[in-house]
Formats: C-alpha cells, structure tokens, sequence
C-alpha cells in the first residue's frame, strides 16, 4: 500500500528466501570475506574482456540465490535487475542466461535497493509468485567506463572511491524463511550542484538524507525504530557530510547506529581504497552477504538499508554538468530461519 | 659530468612538482596539466628559452612533456625557414616523430601480446 | 563569499556545498610535491643516464642522442604498464609519472591494452589515443600559432 508521499508499506510479507553473494579477489581480500557465498581470485573470471566478467559474476549469484532458495529458474517469474554498464549490458546478457522475465533498471549505485523495493511490490501486490532482484560492479570495467584504462596512472584523490566487484541477488516470495522486507520509500533525484566526479560521497549524501527523511516522514517513525541504519556506498566523506547534513535537519540518528557499506567491505589500513568503496555491487554484497547474516542471527530486529547512487556519466560530467543523485531505502525485520 | 647529472634530476623534479600543483591546488586533471605543459614547452621554444634551458637540464629538460611541445615548435620553425609560410605545417612533426612513432609501435604490440591486469 | 560559480546556486545548494567543502580531506599537497619531485627527478636522472650511454657507445651526438633516449624510456614505460606496476607508481608518484615522456606513454600503452578486447582495429587502433590525443592536439595547434607568429613578426631568434 503507498504510504505517506513515497513510502510503500508491504501487508502481505514478501520474503528474502534465499540470496548469494559473488565477489572479486580484492573484496575477498576484505574484513567481510567470510560472509560472500563465492570469492574469485581472478579479476578477469577466466573470461575475455572485463565486462564479460561481471556479467558472469552475475549469472553465478542469480545461479547461487535460486538454488539457495530451494526453487528453479523455472518457477521465478520475474528478474529485476541493474549494473553500472552502459546499456546495463551486464544485466541484461546474465539475463539471457537465467531465461525468466526481465526488467532491466537503471539506479546506478542505488540498484540493489530499487530492485528489491520493486521486487517486493510485484510480489507484495500477488503479480508475482516469487521475484529475483539483483544488482552488479565490476572495479575494472567501472574504471574502464566512467573514469581511465585499468593500467593507466592517475594518481587518485583522498576522496576517490574504489568499485567494488561483486554481485547480489535475492529471492524474494511471499510468506516462508527469511528476512522480511517491511517497507521501502522510493527516492527523488537530488543535486546540490557537486561536480567532481572523484568525490560522489558529497554529491550522494543529500540524497541518502532526503530519502531517509522522507522514509521517517511517510511512516510516522523515528530513528530509534531501526537498529541499524545503513548507507549504501557514501563512504568516508560521504558518511562525514551526511551526518553533518543529519543535524543541520535535526533528524536525531545516533553514531551508534548509523554505518555506511562503503566504509565495511574493505580494510582501511590493509587496502588503498583512499575513501572507501562504491558500486552497484557494495551495497548488494555487503546486504545480502553480511548484513542479512547478522540480522537472522538476531544481532539486530530491524533495519533500514538506503542504497545511493550517482546518475551521471562520463559525457555529463565533460559537458559541465553536476551530479544528480538517488538513494532508495528499504526495511528489513528479523523473520524465522 | 656530476653537474648535468644534478641538473637533470633537479630540473626535472620541479617540472613535476608544477605538474602535482596544477593536480593538486588547481584541481585539473592529468589531460589538462599535459596539455598545458606542452603548450608552455611550445611557447618558451617560440621565445628561444627552451634550447638553452636543454643545454643547462640536459634530460632533466628534455624528458617532461614540455619538451614535446618545444620539439614541435623547433620542427615547425625549421621548415619555416627552409620553406616559407608552408614549412609551418609541414615542418612539425619532423623532430618529434621517434617519440610518436615509437609509442604508437610499443602499445600496439603491448596490446597485441598482452592484457590489462586491472 | 563572493564567489561567481556560488551566484547560480539555490541557497541550500550554497549551505550544502560549503560544508562539503568543509569535510573534503585536504590533498597533501607538501607530501605529494616531495614525491613527485623525488620520482620525477630520478626519471629524468635515467634519462641522462640512457643520453650519456648513447653518446659514448652509440655513436650519437648531443642533439642526435635526444631521439633513442626518449625511444627507450618509452620502451622502459610500456614494459611497466604492461607489467600492471606503473599505476601502483603513478599512485605514489603523482605527476613524477605523469609528466615525464614515460607518463604520455603509459597513456598510450594503458589505452591499447584496456581495448584489445574490442578488438585491433576499433578497439586498439580507435581508442590508443585517449588520453594521449589532447597532449598531441594541443601541441601541434600551439606549434602552429608560435610558427605563424614567427613568420608574422620574423623575429631573429
């Protein structure tokens, strides 16, 4: 059902049955590898160019969730799903291979949570028995696309974000074992007029406030209600800004519940990731690797993870353009094992 | 022997260090620095301080980037002199060609024999 | 502040904007000059190095010795990228890298390899000069002006 301005709340308990979780060396290199279902230590993946690798990243964790989830490809009816690609190639080549009908969106590092969030409504609302939802980054193709060749050398700024190479997918059904997805507030696009490409967190962090303000506004909630509250890749300016930005507005989020993805899959003092990490991939690993672990184990009962993405591209950015940012949240409670 | 030894690696160190404040201070991107370095090698060859400044740096003058825009400019100049106005367009690529070449050949059979390793 | 780029910008942008500001970690200027000074220097030290070797053993002059030397250390460079290690450099090097010929061929080699995998012609063929293109544009249209100039003005130089 809408609720408030933007916010869909789910009365018929649309389920994540089952999820996995694909990564690349460097993140299995991270404080979260033990949580990640498959680690490769090829960059490449044994394959041709760097794009086919994500897209086979991808078609292993849509492989993986299903059978996690106990189903067949054949009994999902529908695949939502995005990548940083341009033309979401990656998602839509792993979506030849799954064979089951797709969706392909576009939210940029804010995917997983908009594929989630709708995934969850096509279910919520009986048009779908059971939905997959996906999301994917590669490191070297995201380098390759938006900024320079892998081996080129540009010195990178303390405020530049490290891709990460990963994919996510979750299976979500009504009823059944899983985390239960609550609620979820669709975001609005939010630019402040932040132009450097090399600094996203700044230019994603208002977007992350909007849409978690409007998330507490549209369900009549305070901050205290969530155990966690999580972005998904503003990392460590990002995380700074947007709990400055958090006061400024009098939203009362406490430190010690406020964590951002960006800034857990990888280990500041062992990897030169200057602020942290970024991606479609970061906030899918990270949630349905290692968050939904610690949720079902019962370390927290409810939590809010607000993906951010960036929606520029490399010509926006040369034509003198700012950087237009979404951030969509969903809401996660403790559901039987 | 020593001094152009010194020289060099002085001179060649400020260039960069000019190089890390139009990164750093300025902001601009690694294109724009190069792109202005040349441009900047190509005026002092124009005003006929960069001939010089080679004879003083040695390597330490004639490796940064500005020394390509300074070759171009020596290039253009000569054929100018030999051939009138024409000799501005065909003269400038006559010096610089074994650097251009050069690269042109060893990344084509870079990427002909090997991959990126990301 | 008055600041031009700040007119066009709603006053919560502004607000915004200068707290991003605020929070954006300083670039270590003094450290990353120490560095690209050190890398630069010893780049160009080689330089001198590969010169001197060919005036006393390849037979070349001081003006001729110029050509292979730059050949080399754009072999020397090509060699690092394809190696995977001159970005590692370049990271700690900053413009020590990038502003030496061995940077413009790290740009060409870099872009060859990234694109092989679509293929000779419109992958590495197309797109080798990337980066490098601005480097080359910008060079010759400023060797053109100063040789349009010269011969305006045929000053004796």
């Amino acid at each position: 059902m809408l609720q408030g301005y933007q916010s869909w709340k789910f009365n018929n308990q649309p389920v994540i049955m089952g999820r996995a979780t694909v990564v690349g060396p460097f993140e299995g290199q991270g404080p979260l590898a033990e949580d990640f279902d498959i680690i490769h230590g090829d960059l490449m993946v044994g394959q041709k160019s760097w794009e086919k690798a994500e897209k086979s990243l991808l078609e292993e964790a849509q492989k993986l969730a299903i059978e996690n989830t106990g189903l067949t490809k054949e009994q999902v009816n529908f695949n939502l799903g995005g990548d940083l690609m341009n033309q979401i190639i990656s998602s839509s080549f792993a979506a030849r291979t799954l064979s089951v009908p797709y969706i392909g969106i576009f939210g940029a590092c804010a995917t997983s949570m908009e594929s989630l969030a709708l995934a969850s409504l096509i279910v919520d609302a009986g048009f779908a028995k059971y939905t997959i939802a996906s999301a994917c980054s590669h490191n070297a193709s995201a380098e390759k696309q938006f900024r320079y060749p892998t081996e080129y050398g540009s010195q990178k700024p303390p405020t530049a974000q490290f891709t990460v190479t990963g994919a996510g997918a979750a299976v979500v059904g009504k009823g059944g074992k899983g985390p239960q997805i609550i609620s979820a507030t669709i975001g609005r696009v939010i630019d402040m007029g932040i132009k450097d490409p090399f600094n996203m967190g700044a230019a994603m962090a208002p977007a992350a406030v909007d849409t978690i303000e409007a998330h507490f506004r549209d369900l009549h909630i305070e901050p205290g209600y969530y155990d966690l509250i999580v972005t998904g890749d503003l990392a460590k300016v990002g995380f700074t800004i947007a709990s400055e930005w958090f006061k400024k507005h009098n939203v009362p989020i406490k430190e010690s519940q406020y964590f951002d993805c960006g800034m857990m899959i990888y280990d500041y003092e062992k990897q030169e990731v200057q602020a942290g990490a970024s991606g479609c991939g970061c906030s899918a690993v990270v949630t349905y690797g290692h968050l939904l672990k610690r949720l079902q184990k019962g370390e927290f009962k409810r939590i809010l993870v607000v993906a951010t993405g960036a929606l520029l591209s490399p010509l926006s950015f040369q034509q003198g353009e700012s950087i237009p940012c979404i951030a969509h949240a969903v809401a996660l409670e403790r559901g039987e094992e | 022997m020593f001094m152009d030894f010194f020289w060099a690696f002085v001179v060649g160190g400020l260039i960069c260090v000019f190089g890390q404040i139009c990164f750093d201070v300025f902001k601009l991107s690694p294109a724009h620095t190069m792109s202005l370095l040349v441009v900047m090698g190509a005026a002092a060859g124009g005003l006929g301080l960069y001939e010089p400044f080679i004879k003083f740096a040695g390597a330490g003058a004639t490796v940064p980037i500005t020394s390509f825009g300074n070759s171009l400019v020596q290039g253009a100049l000569s054929e100018l002199k030999l051939n009138g106005f024409v000799g501005v367009i065909t003269g400038i690529f006559e010096v610089t060609s074994a650097g251009i070449s050069s690269a042109i050949i060893f990344s084509f059979l870079a990427a002909f024999f090997f991959k990126p390793k990301g | 502040m008055p600041n031009n780029r700040m007119k066009n910008l709603t006053p919560v942008q502004q607000e915004y904007q200068e707290l991003a500001k605020q929070e954006e970690p300083k670039r270590p200027l003094f450290k990353n000059s120490i560095r690209a000074f050190l890398a630069g220097g010893i780049i160009c030290l080689i330089g001198q190095g590969i010169q001197e070797a060919f005036i006393r053993w390849g037979g070349f002059d001081q003006k001729s010795a110029g050509n292979p030397t730059v050949a080399v250390l754009i072999i020397i460079a090509t060699i690092l990228t394809i190696l995977g290690v001159y970005d590692k450099i370049a990271q700690w090097a900053g413009a020590g890298s990038a502003v030496p010929v061995t940077g413009f061929a790290n740009t060409m080699a870099s872009s060859a390899l990234e694109h092989k995998s679509e293929g000779m012609v419109l992958g590495v063929g197309a797109r080798m000069f990337e980066l490098a293109g601005p480097v080359i544009v910008f060079g010759t249209v400023s060797a053109f002006a100063v040789g349009i100039l010269h011969w305006l003005f045929n000053p004796t130089i």
